[in-house]
């Protein structure tokens, strides 16, 4: 029984991650109806500034929540910075150009970013500074849930909060539903569609670099390579619960995560990333509208 | 052209990128000495960089407004050099005689080396080909194509390894195989809407390289299987040199049997099929085209030249494992089409032969390979679509008589 509950908690536990990058994917793909493939790429980005940040910081001898402020915050800034920097170049342009172009530009831009990072900083495996304490009050329960466990989940369901209240109730997020409903209509009254999709790709790039910190300090090690498989699981939660809605996606990797957890448990370690790749196989042959999407139907 | 306005705009933009690369770029920490390099000078190329390559897209573009200026005055439509050769079939005999001379010989002038960098440039050749089939005619992203080259390597070491069949008895086999685990693959994803196939292929292709790396007892795991045969030359044991002679010559005949096939493929019955089906489904299929069929038809024909190139692969290698049949390898093959121009035929082989002999021969680039291969395919998206060398649609002009 303990074993079961172990596994549940780090299914939770991944799923809280997979939601802020599926929260990217699923965001943007409601507003432009693009994969956007370099989320991984922008996830990856966020835990190398969050490692440098922090690993500077710690070399000069700041206190650890000093730390862990700034390297946050720093992860957050790059991250929204390359997300809209990446928008800029290789979407925008393409915004009425066939479907199958900006899906190849964002390929290429996934490419790029990965090559970049390896370029710019190293290929090996880099240990990630740990962050999170172990805190004391966990002690008796420390051998099934551990305290990254607590910090992650209870950081996913604060952002998580903060997101549902900036897109219901502000004006930008208001310009985002209206844009993702029907984008000329919203231009039609006064939106500024480019400064929405702008802010979509800032919002969601942020979201993800601190996921991307967050599983860092978690795993305890970052290299150039690990966007690429994060970014496809991410995207695999965001079709499962319905890519466009956003509580989709966050019960779509809660989902993801368990499976993931259980099927490593108590099938085979081996085949971790193949649980993943088969369950989006899957989902997309029989519904690929996903658990709480809508049907989409095509019109001439 | 450059006034103070536009120089300014250029300095932001640079500025701007100094600042989005100065963690990554500037800053590299040794988190174990615990020491930290600041390197500004990368700061300093950055910013230079980017001020040289905005200046250059604005005059890249300042020059085309100007033709397109020129052109409404004049109506004159100017193809392709290489087009304009194909066009008169006097002038393309030539061309191809010569180029078939050239073909030939190049072994006897070239050394052994340099003939077993050309075997790979046409073994890409042939894959960009195929993969052309898939996301240049039908219009189909397929992202898992390296999976298709896997099967067909494998399934000709593993026949080799364990029954010994010979490589001319497993070419066909290999290349059914693939185009079988293509229709498999293809029957249920079909239906899905292009993004999403492109999502489901990369995903297909992973499992497949993650079982053929954790099937130990299948395919013998990440250390792969070495000591495969080269082909036999009419059942003698060729040496090295001229079983790389003869590779080279396989490979050519294979290529230009694919050139011909692809080129009937493209004015045909299903070409055109594809054609119509990647501009436009639904009307394609009120026309009564059978939509999930031509699909098909068109996976497993890209899927068996992968595996008829991955069989020449193995034999080629000796030595195969699953680190060759990485998402990379996929991606390579996706630049080689979108460089060329998709959906042409003689754009895929130069671009093929640029992106795979350019590197071999600046070695000292090679680092910056896939990061240049990122770059074109964005590059090529934003500012030109149609590819290097773009196709001419077939047109029919009305005569009146």
């Amino acid at each position: 029984m303990d074993y079961f509950i172990e596994l549940f908690c780090s299914g939770i536990t991944r799923g809280a991650i997979y939601a802020l990058i599926a929260l990217g994917y699923t965001m943007v793909y409601g507003i432009i109806g693009l994969i956007n493939f370099a989320h991984g790429e922008i996830y990856m980005i966020g835990a190398f500034t969050s490692f440098i940040v922090a690993t500077v910081l710690s070399i000069y001898g700041f206190p650890l929540l000093a730390i862990i402020v700034v390297a946050g915050v720093a992860a957050a800034v790059w991250s929204s910075a390359y997300g809209f920097t990446i928008e800029k170049i290789a979407y925008k342009p393409l915004r009425h150009a066939p479907r199958l172009s900006p899906l190849i530009s964002a390929i290429g831009m996934s490419i790029f970013l990965q090559n970049y990072v390896l370029l710019a900083q190293t290929s090996d495996f880099l240990p990630f500074p740990e962050l999170i304490p172990d805190f004391a009050f966990m002690e008796p329960i420390a051998h099934i849930v551990g305290s990254s466990d607590l910090v992650i989940l209870i950081t996913t369901t604060v952002v998580m909060i903060i997101l549902t209240f900036v897109i219901k109730f502000t004006r930008i997020g208001k310009a985002m539903r209206a844009t993702a409903q029907d984008r000329t209509m919203a231009m039609l009254v006064g939106i500024n569609v480019n400064n929405v999709i702008s802010a979509t790709f800032i919002i969601g790039s942020a979201l993800a670099a601190i996921g991307g910190m967050l599983i860092a300090s978690h795993i305890g090690q970052i290299n150039f390579y690990i966007g690429f498989i994060a970014g496809i699981k991410a995207f695999t939660a965001a079709v499962l619960g319905g890519i466009g809605s956003i509580p989709g996606a966050v019960l779509g990797s809660l989902v993801l995560g368990l499976t993931e957890s259980f099927a490593t448990g108590y099938v085979s370690s081996d085949y971790e990333d193949v649980f993943a790749f088969a369950l989006l196989v899957l989902i997309l042959i029989f519904k690929p509208s996903g658990l709480l999407g809508k049907d989409e139907t095509q019109k001439v | 052209m450059f006034t103070l306005k536009e120089i300014k705009k250029t300095v932001l933009i640079s500025l701007w990128f100094v600042f989005l690369t100065f963690p990554l770029m500037v800053i590299k920490v040794d988190p174990i000495e615990k020491t930290v390099l600041w390197r500004w000078h990368n700061a300093l190329y950055v910013a230079i960089g980017i001020f040289c390559i905005r200046c250059l897209i604005e005059f890249f573009r300042h020059r085309k407004q100007q033709k397109e200026k020129k052109k409404k005055n004049s109506s004159d439509d100017s193809q392709a050099l290489i087009h304009r050769i194909l066009v008169d079939p006097r002038k393309r005999n030539i061309m191809l005689g010569v180029l078939l001379s050239l073909v030939v010989i190049f072994p006897f002038v070239f050394d052994t080396y340099q003939t077993n960098i050309m075997i790979t440039a046409l073994m890409y050749v042939v894959l960009g080909l195929g993969l052309n089939i898939v996301v240049g005619m039908a219009g189909l992203l397929d992202l898992g194509f390296v999976a298709f080259y896997a099967v067909g390597a494998y399934s000709y070491a593993l026949l080799n390894h364990h029954f010994g069949l010979g490589f001319w008895a497993v070419l066909p086999i290999g290349g059914g195989l693939a185009a079988f685990a293509g229709i498999l693959l293809g029957f249920p994803v079909l239906r899905l809407r292009g993004d999403y196939l492109a999502i489901v292929t990369l995903g297909f292709g992973e499992i497949i390289r993650l079982i053929l790396e954790n099937w130990n007892e299948f395919s013998m795991g990440p250390s792969g299987i070495s000591n495969i045969d080269r082909p036999y030359f009419f059942g003698i044991n060729l040496s090295l040199e001229h079983s790389i002679l003869y590779l080279y010559y396989i490979m050519i005949l294979f290529l230009i049997v694919t050139i011909f096939i692809v080129n009937r493929l493209q004015n045909s019955r299903l070409g055109r099929a594809w054609i119509a089906l990647r501009e436009d489904e639904i009307a394609c299929q009120a026309m009564g085209i059978d939509k999930r069929k031509t699909k098909l038809v068109a996976f497993a024909l890209g899927a068996f030249w992968a595996g008829v190139v991955g069989v020449i692969f193995a034999a080629k290698t000796t030595f195969i494992n699953p680190a060759s049949f990485t998402f990379l390898e996929s991606a390579i093959i996706l630049s080689i089409v979108v460089l060329g121009g998709m959906g042409s035929i003689v754009g895929v082989i130069f671009g093929a032969l640029i992106l795979i002999l350019l590197p071999e021969y600046l070695r000292a680039l090679s680092e910056y390979r896939m990061l240049a291969f990122g770059a074109i395919l964005v590059a090529m998206m934003v500012f030109r679509p149609q590819g290097l060398i773009s196709k001419i649609r077939r047109t029919y002009t009305f005569k009146q008589e």
